[in-house]
């Protein structure tokens, strides 16, 4: 039996971009796109290049999910001509303002509807609120077992081995499935580009819409008025700091200074 | 008793300046909500820890023993910590802004249907409502967010060493409550099989004084036995940038950054390393760095106190020598 892997990704604006190209719009009080590309949230290009090596190592049907609005049908394909098998996009106007578990609630209820899995995957932290919210509430909303950053995963005889970066190093780790796992980043798991062909066949690909009716949501969780929190302001904070530039004619030189300066200050 | 609960973490027989963190934003809170603090500590053995959570500030220790307890395990600690909030009856949950504690917080707050707030850096009370709010960053700390929780339980992770770790108040005492938690090895969803450490120079990158960085700058793994042996001198401990751990140059573990870890020590000595603001959220508590890059226009020099345009490896090369004779090693 292959394994069912579903991977949950949102779609952000590049969190990459420069400072210099970032701006909160003082109406919604949320960054104002600009010309800045939407990007899948890095993480969960990770996560589903995971679920991508999984699948060609011991077979597995590969499901894409996500919460968004309609340019997330662009995520979505990406996905797919990553590797994914089927995509799922989430879209409903009830839906915008949802807090973390108005979100991990509608992608607990696409998840099942979607059919059976054994593997959920996530990325440990989106790229634009990084709340580390998302994946645990949906954890607990399915009652299933949860691992945060993660790094690789092994899966063999209905067990699964993963490997979790700690502070001091790392942890492998047993569970059972079906399980969740965030991911996090590391040499193995590197999202992969994905080839001209593929590019092509997933763009003929049908996308399906689900909306918060055919998912049966719960209204009392999903929305503005079920968030138990607001952001109330969002700004750019104002740093002033001066950097003393250390001179020299060699690096020699200068690192000397620097070693005499830092003496000097009881640094060193 | 409504109050604020502080979860209670050690290491090597001491409270973790985590802990002593979060006893500090417990304490501002109680005189801004004239609430008591209190601290959850668990696993076995732990009795020693209560007198030393009362110096730093607890008015209740509740004491929570059970062999399952023993090193962090999900599963176990979520069903431990939500029956102790159904004894205290909390406010507020603070838990530190670690692996344990980004996973936990938030099943936590699902169980208490409290709201969540994640890695905050401050707070205080609205001047307009005279409701609670938190700041944290956002977008990859480019941006500040207010948050105001709607309901009256709230679990909040801190981000950590922004806090100034709580003082030891001698003398200090109170009351301390005993947990009998209902645990059973077939609640565990998850076993831990094995644990590395990767600690280079044997110093943890949270409470080192100095710390030598690398990033994609470096070029390679080889350039990290360099800055091992500075930090080697210098007694301090060695991270990286995201890039480099990307690159698979140096293990995971030694990223710091918004989704690694945070330092703030005295001396942050940032090699070839850009200053992407999800790198310097992590080292903004730091009291001075000094940034070493090629290109003069990078922003890392933004953030720097102290800088040097520059290859990275001859200086330092140069201040491997110096420090060696500076401190006479
Ligand atoms: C959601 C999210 C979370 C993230 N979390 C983290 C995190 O926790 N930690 C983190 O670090 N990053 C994080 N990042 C990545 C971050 O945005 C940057 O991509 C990363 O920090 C860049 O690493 P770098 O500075 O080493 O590399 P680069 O940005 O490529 O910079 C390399 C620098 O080296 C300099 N250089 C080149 N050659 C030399 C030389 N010979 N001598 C001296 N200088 C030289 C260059 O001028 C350049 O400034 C995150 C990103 C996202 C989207
Ligand atoms: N709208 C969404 N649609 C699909 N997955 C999401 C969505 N929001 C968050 N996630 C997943 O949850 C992870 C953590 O997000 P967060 O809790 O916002 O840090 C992300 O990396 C995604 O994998």
């Amino acid at each position: 039996m292959p394994l069912n892997i579903v991977v949950c990704i949102k779609q952000i604006i590049d969190p990459e971009t420069p400072m210099s190209q970032f701006a909160i719009d003082p109406r919604t009080k949320r960054q104002a796109p600009g010309n800045n590309p939407l990007v899948i949230s890095p993480y969960d290009a990770n996560a589903l290049e995971v679920a991508i090596q999984l699948k060609e190592k011991q077979g597995a049907k590969v499901t894409a999910i996500s919460v968004g609005g309609a340019t997330t049908t662009t995520a979505l394909r990406s996905a797919l001509s990553m590797g994914a098998d089927e995509a799922i996009l989430v879209n409903d106007p009830f839906l915008a303002g949802s807090d973390q578990r108005g979100i991990a609630h509608a992608l607990a209820k696409t998840i099942c509807k979607a059919g059976a899995y054994d593997l959920i995957l996530t990325g440990c932290e989106s790229g634009d609120w990084a709340d580390r919210a998302v994946p645990a509430f949906l954890a607990e909303e399915l009652e299933i077992g949860y691992v945060g950053y993660v790094t690789r995963i092994e899966v063999r005889d209905g067990q699964v081995i993963v490997r979790r970066v700690v502070e001091d190093g790392y942890e492998l780790i047993e569970a059972k499935i079906p399980f969740l796992a965030a991911i996090s980043s590391d040499e193995t798991n590197t999202a992969r580009y994905a080839k001209l062909r593929d590019i092509m066949t997933a763009a003929k690909k049908m996308i399906p819409v689900w909306k918060a009716a055919d998912l049966g949501l719960d209204p009392e969780r999903i929305g503005l008025g079920a968030a138990r929190a607001a952001i109330t302001d969002v700004y750019i904070p104002v740093k002033e700091s001066k950097c003393e530039m250390i001179e020299g004619n060699t690096p020699e030189e200068k690192a000397a200074t620097l070693a005499a300066k830092l003496r000097e200050l009881k640094l060193i | 008793m409504p109050g604020t609960l502080v979860l209670a973490t050690t290491k090597d027989g001491r409270l973790t300046r985590d802990t002593l963190e979060l006893l500090a934003g417990a304490s501002r809170l109680k005189e801004k909500l004239a609430q008591p603090v209190a601290a959850a500590i668990l696993g076995t053995g732990v009795g020693p820890y209560v007198p030393l959570l009362f110096a730093h500030g607890a008015d209740q220790v509740y004491r929570a023993e059970h062999p399952l307890l023993e090193g962090y395990q999900g599963d176990a600690y979520v069903v431990a910590i939500h029956q102790i909030c159904e004894r205290a009856q909390p406010t507020v949950v603070l838990l530190p802004g670690d692996v344990m504690g980004r996973e936990l917080g938030p099943r936590l707050a699902y169980r208490l249907q409290a709201a969540f707030v994640g890695e905050f850096i401050d707070f205080d009370l609205d001047q307009a409502s005279g409701r609670l709010q938190f700041t944290r960053q956002a977008y990859g700390g480019k941006a500040i967010a207010v948050v105001q929780p709607h309901v009256n339980s709230v679990v909040a992770t801190a981000k950590l060493r922004t806090l100034e770790p709580a003082a030891q108040e001698e003398g200090r005492t109170g009351e301390e409550i005993r947990i009998d938690v209902a645990l059973e090895a077939s609640q565990l969803k998850t076993h831990l099989i094995k644990r590395v450490r990767e600690e280079a120079t044997g110093i943890n990158l949270g409470d080192a004084k100095i710390v030598v960085s690398g990033g994609r700058g470096i070029h390679g793994p080889e350039g990290f036995k360099l800055l091992e042996d500075l930090a080697r001198v210098l007694k301090g401990a060695v991270g990286a940038s995201r890039a480099a751990t990307d690159a698979g140059w140096v293990p995971s573990s030694w990223q710091i950054g918004q989704t690694g870890r945070n330092v703030s020590p005295d001396l942050y000595l940032a090699f070839g390393i850009s200053g992407a603001t999800q790198h310097v959220a992590g080292i903004s508590g730091s009291k001075c760095i000094v940034a070493v890059n090629t290109d003069p226009a990078a922003p890392i020099f933004k953030v720097a106190q102290l800088g040097i345009v520059e290859d990275w490896k001859a200086v330092a090369t140069t201040l491997i020598e110096r420090c060696r004779e500076l401190t006479g090693k």
